[in-house]
């Protein structure tokens, strides 16, 4: 949620620096030219104003349409024949500058920054706001393309998601314990690769053995904490809220050490490789989706068919019938929490990558929707966590399409709540399940 | 350092309106999960719709105070109904889940850009304190002594949010000893058992999430009433803060919320002024005074593990009643 701030800030800042070099060339322009043309106006009851001049390749353009709107004002206007245009405002502020590309000639777009630019007045009566127009092809035309991006990005963390649902899920399965800590171990891995990258250790091992620390974290819990709360045979809600205040410990501890900020591993945010269409696709992305995809099926494969494997299925669907019949319930529970911590730490590293940036607190929203798909799936089955992953990750995606990407991820609670009432054993969940 | 701030301000947390806000909405936790076992992991949502509820209704539709009061408690019956609906029929863990997932679906509605207008998205509300503070019957003036002087305004937050806990102690006191209770408390304990008896669970513990959810909207709104509301306040975090005083005060207690909403606080104050200071004044090696200050919420989410795995009943509760430690 916190990433679209840090892309922006700088954009911002970019385009302040655009007003100042457009505002410097306007200046020399209206001295050289003759007489100046009166610009189409409104609000000119107000004292304060925004002007601007709109053209391309250095010729005017005519009814471009202009909107001005903030503190409690909105106006509206066309740019004249000299594609000048003026909007006066009530008082001195903020407000938010728009301009309909959709009024532009075809081909034409905002080239540099965005069409919809913040704008303050605030020392100055009035606020020059121009536009780099330039050729272009205006990504709203074309919705096909928008939605191919999107599915393929949506895939994409819908993959990374499923390799931390998929091991929650088993804990859950096999333990029964919905861990609420879960968003931290994703954490860890990020917080682990960031460490040994700033160790100096190459990229191409730091993250493998970031991974490999995950799994030892999982392995390190289950040890010091888990096992010896089942040897006390402790309630099934009790270890839930310990697992609470756990989560908390280690989000603070991740705040502790490595302080609020937002890091980036090397290699994040790179520029993408034009495929078809609009679609756009980092190296970073590619890797990503093959190695979430080829570590799942390999999940899946172990699921399927090693003996641990079916020993983990056996116990998540009658625990005293599996250990009667001879399977080692504790050894089976060490490794489902080895693998679980080593999947949320590759999940943890690959969104670092795709949100992008390690923050201590990145674990509490990738929690929910972890939580969302496993419900969604059918609590306690693998396979349904990670399906419902690929629908949750497609929708927090797509959804952008037609909502603002701040409130992305309410449709795909929204969407969780939803399916309880419909079918609240999950999509591959089996009905006796919700007791 | 200086001890004398240090143990002023840690005092000052004895009465603060945070306090007394933490207390409410953990007595509404009490409801819901000490007495009618239900898994409530959403209370940051209900006090967010309270404190959202108060400043909205007064802001935007420029109704008087009281109002906006009444308005933030119906916001969180509403709340409660959506939530209770589709997951009260279901197993513990879902309600859960889906209610944390809820608390964070209000956060980020109330985060966005999209309401701006009314919410004033990542920023928040302010100064909507008039109306409140012309029905202050204090005159102007500063009273109290030692740590706890206030100004006449400071006094009626602190006097009204503590006739709100009395008035809700009291009612829950009065519901937990009425057959109404008796009958909540047997589902918590044997839902089964209860519903044999030609109980109807489902409306016993939907009432139980609405009343417990208004206390939770209240305890938004008294956190709401001296400063301003801000949205980044109502993240998971808190219902967690919440969980730990219930937890630490006893869950089916009608005082346990109360107490350990005064020791969370007066520990926290105390952490918060103690650790910084320790911090600057070398007697922490390796910490930046930053890190001191983080060093108090580990300790809440250890506090917090600890409590529960040998002290699940909390410091004033009954271990025979408490149903996780039976499941």
């Amino acid at each position: 949620m916190s990433s679209p701030h840090f892309v922006r800030a700088p954009r911002r800042t970019r385009t302040i620096l655009l007003f100042l070099a457009l505002l410097f060339g306007a200046l020399i322009l209206q001295s050289t030219s003759a007489a100046p043309a009166q610009a189409d106006e409104v609000g000119t009851e107000y004292d304060f104003y925004f002007a601007g001049n709109v053209k391309y390749e250095s010729k005017p353009l005519e009814d471009v349409t202009i909107s001005v709107e903030g503190n409690g004002y909105n106006a509206e206007v066309e740019t004249d024949a000299e594609g000048k245009w003026k909007i006066g405002v009530p008082e001195k502020g903020t407000y938010t500058v728009t301009l309909d590309e959709e009024t532009l000639p075809k081909g034409v777009i905002v080239a540099e920054g965005s069409a919809s630019v913040e704008s303050e007045i605030a020392l100055t009566n009035s606020k020059i706001v121009n536009y780099f127009l330039g050729e272009g092809v205006r990504v709203t035309t074309s919705f096909f393309d928008q939605l191919v991006e999107r599915t393929v990005n949506g895939l994409n963390f819908g993959l990374l998601l499923a390799l931390a649902a998929v091991g929650a899920s088993l804990v859950f399965g096999t333990t029964g314990l919905s861990n609420f800590a879960h968003g931290e171990m994703v954490t860890f891995g990020a917080v682990m690769a960031l460490l040994f990258v700033n160790l100096e250790v190459p990229l191409w091992a730091a993250l493998p053995v970031a991974v490999v620390m995950s799994g030892v974290f999982g392995y390190v819990l289950d040890t010091g904490l888990w096992r010896p709360l089942r040897r006390r045979g402790i309630g099934i809600v009790q270890v839930m809220i310990v697992s609470i205040g756990l989560s908390l410990l280690i989000r603070y501890l991740f705040l502790y050490f490595i302080g609020g900020g937002t890091y980036q591993l090397p290699g994040a945010g790179e520029a993408g490789i034009k495929l078809f269409g609009s679609v756009t696709l980092s190296i970073t992305d590619m890797i990503s989706m093959a190695t979430s995809a080829v570590v799942l099926l390999g999940v899946a494969w172990w699921l399927v068919k090693t003996r641990t494997g079916k020993a983990t299925r056996a116990i998540s669907d009658n625990p005293s019938l599996a250990a009667a019949s001879g399977i080692d319930v504790d050894r089976v529970v060490r490794i489902v929490w080895i693998l679980a911590g080593a999947l949320a730490g590759l999940a943890g590293i690959l969104w670092a990558y795709f949100r992008p940036g390690i923050k201590w607190d990145m674990g509490t929203q990738i929690l929910l929707l972890v939580f969302g798909a496993i419900v969604l799936g059918g609590l306690g089955t693998a396979f349904g966590a990670l399906l419902g992953s690929i629908i949750v990750g497609l929708l927090v995606e797509l959804s952008t399409l037609w909502i603002p990407s701040d409130i992305k991820y309410v449709g795909a609670l929204v969407v969780l709540i939803a399916v309880l009432l419909v079918k609240p054993q999950g999509l591959l969940g089996r009905k006796e399940r919700i007791g | 350092m200086d001890w004398e701030a240090i143990l002023s301000n840690t005092a000052s947390w004895l009465i603060s309106p945070e306090t007394i806000a933490y207390a409410l909405a953990a007595l509404g936790l009490a409801v819901h999960f000490g007495y009618g076992g239900l898994l409530n992991f959403g209370m940051a949502g209900f006090m967010a719709l309270g404190a959202y509820g108060y400043a909205i209704s007064i802001l935007t539709f420029g109704l008087p105070w009281w109002a906006g009061i009444i308005v933030g408690m119906l916001a969180s019956v509403v709340f409660a109904f959506i939530l209770g609906i589709p997951t009260l029929r279901l197993r513990a863990d879902y309600l859960a889940i889906v209610t944390i997932a809820a608390a964070e679906i209000v956060r980020l509605l109330f985060t966005t850009q999209v309401f701006d207008e009314v919410t004033n998205s990542a920023d928040g509300l302010g100064n909507y304190h008039e109306g409140f503070r012309a029905a202050n019957p204090f005159p102007e003036g500063t009273y109290g002594f030692g740590p706890w002087e206030y100004n006449a305004n400071g006094w009626w937050v602190r006097i009204f949010g503590i006739g709100l806990l009395i008035v809700a102690a009291l009612l829950v006191w009065l519901l937990m000893r009425s057959p109404w209770g008796r009958v909540l408390k047997g589902i918590r304990e044997d839902e089964d058992a209860v519903r044999a008896l030609g109980k109807n669970v489902f409306a016993y513990k939907m009432q139980a999430l609405i009343v417990g959810g208004v206390f939770g909207a209240l305890g938004g709104v008294v956190f709401a009433l001296p400063s301003a509301v801000v949205p980044s306040v109502y993240v998971t975090s808190l219902t967690f803060f919440i969980w730990t005083i219930l937890l630490l005060g006893g869950a089916a207690t009608v005082f346990g919320p109360l107490l350990g909403a005064v020791i969370f606080w007066v520990i926290m104050g105390f952490l918060s002024n103690v650790l910084p200071a320790m911090a600057s004044s070398g007697l922490l090696p390796f910490m930046s005074t930053t890190q001191a200050a983080t060093l108090r919420f580990i300790l809440v989410g250890l506090a917090l593990m600890l409590i529960v795995i040998f002290r699940p009943q909390g410091i004033l509760g009954n271990k025979k009643e408490l149903t996780f430690v039976k499941q």
